[in-house]
């Protein structure tokens, strides 16, 4: 599903990707973990080319993704992605920013459109929101509108950019588990998180980056319990044992 | 002051109309309402070329909208008023004139708040449409400009405040909006120049005073709107 070959980026003289190789297959989840400026959200960017890079090639689905032929928005229209932020449209009500793109983009009727997006609201368990705007939801609850906007477009392939990071905690859960399920229904789906319950739980394979290298992939069992690279075993001892160093 | 009211109110609010052409207070609000209305769509065309990821297309309207707005009004006046015939070959009459000034002007202002109104929006909207798929026009047209319009509304009445004393102006060229016609109601009375200059100066402000009013409720209306459906 998608293949990344030797991508390097650089913003100015800083080198954010070094050498990036890495293969996702179709229905495989992958989770993406490392610290802060590691590359991690940097790599995910990249791959509906939010972020343009400078070398190497990258090629989802049999796309070239930056290729000379490529069609941009066609291109992206295939690709979920679901940012930190969310970044719902706060104008318009959460039905809406579910029907905008199939509407324009795939052609369907308002009333096609309106059914599916209906469908997708249930399976993220708003429904009953539908008519509601995103300034009138909770952190969790946007963030879901905006995993099931992005499903309306029908990807073969999501993207996840730190989806709970800018949740509060009582909020992480459910957006996790409409990952999961969306994960269990075997959508193809690349996630970067800093939550190892869900790694641990639903990821196929789990990366490891730093420095803007992949250092360390491997199932989640391999990586959580014999983790190799030293950095690796560092940022898990962070992650555990956040009040090692004080104590 | 109550007689001078009462001989000359209707000459005060639209001129010689319907003996002669219109003016006065009803020409100076229709110059205002339809140099914002031609300005509005242009401004908005000029802001979304400013913010453009093109430079050929930046680049002109950047030039143009500087070089107007570092220009006083009665200069772009008088470029409408001598160098407009040259260019059309016809002599265009004070009123077109005035109202080419005017949207040239006002658009160029309207372009920098819609300009700001663009770059305020946060570049989360833009990836997020793009992300779906639209291009970057229809990005700007079904995602930012309708919430860039509809926290510029104050902003847009402040600007017709603007321009409704700007047509003022068009006193220089012998247009016979409500200044002119309070010069020549003067000069047939002769002896009360305060007066009428007093009655002329309070018809702006309190149609600007109202506005300006408007304005600010309207400002607070949307405030308390987002504000509201924040706490929700």
């Amino acid at each position: 599903m998608i293949q990344i070959e030797k991508v390097n980026k650089w913003y100015g003289s800083y080198q954010a990707l070094v050498n990036v190789t890495e293969s996702v297959a179709k229905g495989e989840v992958v989770v993406v973990c490392g610290p802060s400026g590691s590359g991690k959200s940097t790599l995910i960017r990249t791959l509906n080319r939010l972020e343009p890079i400078q070398s190497g090639r990258i090629v989802i689905d049999g796309v070239d993704a930056y290729g000379p032929h490529v069609k941009l928005n066609a291109f992206r229209s295939h690709i979920g992605f679901v940012f930190q932020q969310f970044n719902l449209f706060p104008h318009i009500t959460v039905l809406e920013n579910c029907t905008l793109a199939p509407t324009r983009l795939r052609g369907l009727k308002p009333s096609e459109a309106r059914d599916e997006a209906l469908t997708l609201l249930a399976r993220v368990g708003l429904a009953a929101k539908a008519r509601a705007y995103p300034g009138e939801l909770s952190g969790g609850q946007q963030q879901r509108v905006a995993i099931a906007r992005a499903l309306a477009m029908r990807p073969p392939l999501m993207l996840f950019d730190e989806p709970t990071s800018a949740l509060d905690p009582e909020m992480v859960g459910e957006v996790l588990l409409v990952m999961r399920d969306l994960a269990r229904d075997g959508m193809t789906m690349v996630c970067v998180t800093h939550e190892m319950g869900f790694a641990r739980d639903v990821a196929d394979r789990v990366l490891f980056m730093d420095e803007g290298k992949v250092l360390e992939r491997a199932v989640p069992s391999e990586f959580f319990a014999r983790p190799e690279h030293p950095r690796l075993r560092q940022f898990l001892s962070d992650i555990r044992t956040p009040f090692a160093e004080a104590a | 002051m109550i007689e001078l009211i009462d001989t000359y109110w209707l000459y005060f609010l639209v001129g010689q109309y319907p003996h002669g052409p219109l003016g006065g207070l009803a020409l100076t609000l229709i110059l205002a309402v339809l140099g914002l209305l031609f300005a509005f769509p242009l401004g908005l065309v000029f802001g979304i070329a400013r913010v453009s990821p093109w430079r050929s297309v930046r680049w002109p309207v950047t030039a143009l909208i500087q070089v107007v707005r570092g220009t006083p009004l009665l200069m772009v006046v008088f470029w409408a008023y001598f160098f407009l015939p040259s260019l059309t070959g016809q002599n265009t009459d004070q009123f077109w004139t005035m109202l080419t000034a005017l949207v040239v002007f006002d658009a160029a202002y309207l372009a920098e708040i819609i300009r700001a109104g663009i770059q305020g929006i946060g570049k989360g909207q833009t990836e997020s449409a793009r992300s779906l798929g639209f291009s970057y026009l229809d990005a700007m047209r079904l995602v930012i400009l309708p919430q860039v319009v509809r926290n510029m509304l104050p902003s847009l009445v402040n600007q017709f405040v603007a321009t409704i004393k700007e047509t003022s102006l068009g006193y220089i060229i012998g247009l016979t909006e409500v200044s002119f016609i309070a010069t020549q109601i003067n000069t047939q009375v002769l002896t009360r120049p305060a007066e009428v200059y007093l009655l002329l100066g309070l018809t702006y402000f309190i149609l600007c005073f109202g506005l300006s009013r408007l304005a600010f409720w309207l400002e607070r209306h949307l405030q308390q709107r987002t504000m509201a459906k924040a706490h929700a």
